[in-house]
């Protein structure tokens, strides 16, 4: 199982990747996908849309089980990866590169510091 | 609860990766590597299920046939010895007790294979309905582990396993026979819409087999499958699942199954007259297959729409790897076959297009 060690987690198997301005991207890691197994399907939230840390912004669905997203922390959307709508099995080949789910804008910087690292997730997924 | 029952093939799924769940209260595997892959595979090239599961039953003596007659709904009188037959069982009020293939191994002996999780019901009800016959039941499950063969590949690998017994076999006939010397019986049927068999074998023996087939397989491009893939499988086929299309509460009309029902055959059975009168009457319900046009599953229970009123429930959802989208069944109001379905995902409206099953071509 992969998990790259630049990456913040949620107990939720979100990976969020911080860039520069506030940006970051969010994707589900390889233990979720792997969980999931054939991705056939992922909903992206629209450009500007916003969420409070912890909310619903999408969905990821599987052959055998549709699985909720939830925001890492408060957000505004930046984009959406098009890209799934055509190859939503993306997710599955390259969880933490092509299969990345939306870009956005961290609205409460505060809130990066709570975040896993990748010992800490690892250690969570064992369970 | 009573500890989950383990296939003979057990060691030999986990050793091949399978990924391990409990189905019927067996330990079962829901996919090897990939349920869209493993179907692609079995479409393509061939497939290898363990199917151990299943149950069986063996019925025999001076009257088999006119208790089985009595019992199942399809004409158990006209088969021939060497036959396959896929029958429903009903109750009075013309319920499904459950779907099965009654094997004919001669005149006064028949072998019956049954859904894994209806066995114990199906026996207590044989049983019950046994004593006006000359004829004997016996649960003989754990004589047999159960393999699935599937593909357009399916018939080369056995060619080069050195098959005997399948020469001439017809589609729903079975023979004695042997694989690599591990003697079987040897099925020509399935539950893919491929070209297939299904083998009987020793438990004792079941793992060897597995493993000659996948190792010939393999030239071939077969695959180990798993209950996801025959899932999906068998609803691009359009075959009704027990406990989905049909049920206790979901008549063999209604799942439009009455080529199963031979109301006009010469012997009494079981649900012939509520069958008799629904069908005169005309069902109030009925299962429908359909299209989406989407990626996104419907998944079973979703409430069915006609405008804004519930007219029904979705009863199997799944990918089709074929089609390249979510396909399904329902079982709705008669009246509303005609209307324009639709169900809510999330809030979000999605059309169900209804389509006459198979989605795909059958091959068998």
């Amino acid at each position: 199982m992969s998990l790259p060690e630049n990456l913040k987690y949620t107990s939720d198997h979100e990976w969020i990747k911080l860039l520069d301005n506030d940006e970051a991207v969010v994707g589900i890691t390889d233990f979720a996908q792997q969980s999931l197994g054939d991705i056939t399907f992922v909903e992206t939230p629209e450009e500007g849309d916003t969420f409070d840390r912890g909310a619903t912004f999408g969905v990821v669905e599987s052959v055998k089980a549709a699985s909720d997203l939830y925001m890492p922390v408060d957000a505004e959307v930046i984009e959406g990866n098009s890209g799934l709508e055509d190859a939503p099995e993306q997710v599955n080949q390259s969880p933490f590169d092509e299969g990345w789910i939306i870009k956005i804008k961290i609205l409460d910087a505060s809130q990066i510091g709570e975040l896993l690292d990748a010992s800490a997730y690892a250690e969570l997924a064992k369970n | 609860m009573p500890s989950i029952r383990k296939t003979p093939l057990d060691s030999f799924n986990v050793k091949y990766g399978g990924r391990m769940v409990d189905f019927a209260g067996w330990n079962m595997p829901v996919q090897y590597k990939s349920i869209v892959e493993e179907h692609k595979s079995t479409r393509s090239a061939a497939g290898l299920f363990d199917v151990s599961h299943m149950g069986e039953a063996l019925v025999s003596g001076r009257e088999a046939t006119d208790y089985l007659d009595f019992v199942l709904t399809n004409d158990v009188s006209k088969m021939s010895i060497g036959q396959a037959l896929y029958t429903l069982m009903c109750f009075e009020h013309g319920g499904v007790v459950d779907d099965l293939l009654v094997y004919k191994n001669s005149e006064s002996e028949y072998l019956l294979c049954l859904n894994a999780s209806n066995t114990e019901k199906d026996l207590d009800w044989l049983e019950s309905k046994r004593d006006r016959f000359d004829a004997c039941l016996s649960d003989v499950s754990s004589d047999y582990a159960l393999l699935a063969l599937q593909g357009p590949k399916a018939f080369d690998i056995l060619q080069d396993l050195q098959t005997e017994g399948i020469g001439g076999l017809q589609y729903y006939h079975f023979a004695e026979g042997s694989i690599t010397g591990v003697p079987c019986l040897i099925s020509r049927t399935g539950y893919t819409g491929e070209k297939g068999v299904e083998l009987f074998v020793a438990p004792e023996n079941a793992a060897e087999l597995a493993e000659s087939i996948l190792l010939a397989g393999e030239s071939h491009g077969l695959v180990l499958a798993g209950l996801g893939a025959r899932d999906s499988l068998r609803l691009e086929a359009g075959y009704s699942l027990y406990g989905h299309e049909i049920n206790e509460g979901i008549s063999p009309i209604q799942a439009n199954l009455m080529w199963t029902v031979k109301l006009n055959k010469a012997s009494d059975f079981i649900g012939k007259a509520a069958l008799t009168a629904e069908k005169e009457a005309g069902p109030k319900k009925k299962i429908v297959f359909f299209k989406t046009g989407s990626r996104r599953i419907v998944r079973s229970d979703t409430e069915v729409q006609a405008g804004n009123r519930a007219i029904g429930t979705v009863v199997s959802g799944t990918f089709s790897p074929e089609l390249n989208e979510a396909i399904g069944s329902a079982l709705i109001d008669s009246e509303y076959s005609e209307a324009e379905l639709s169900v809510d995902m999330r809030g979000k409206t999605m059309r169900l297009f209804q389509t006459d099953p198979p989605f795909i071509k059958l091959k068998p």
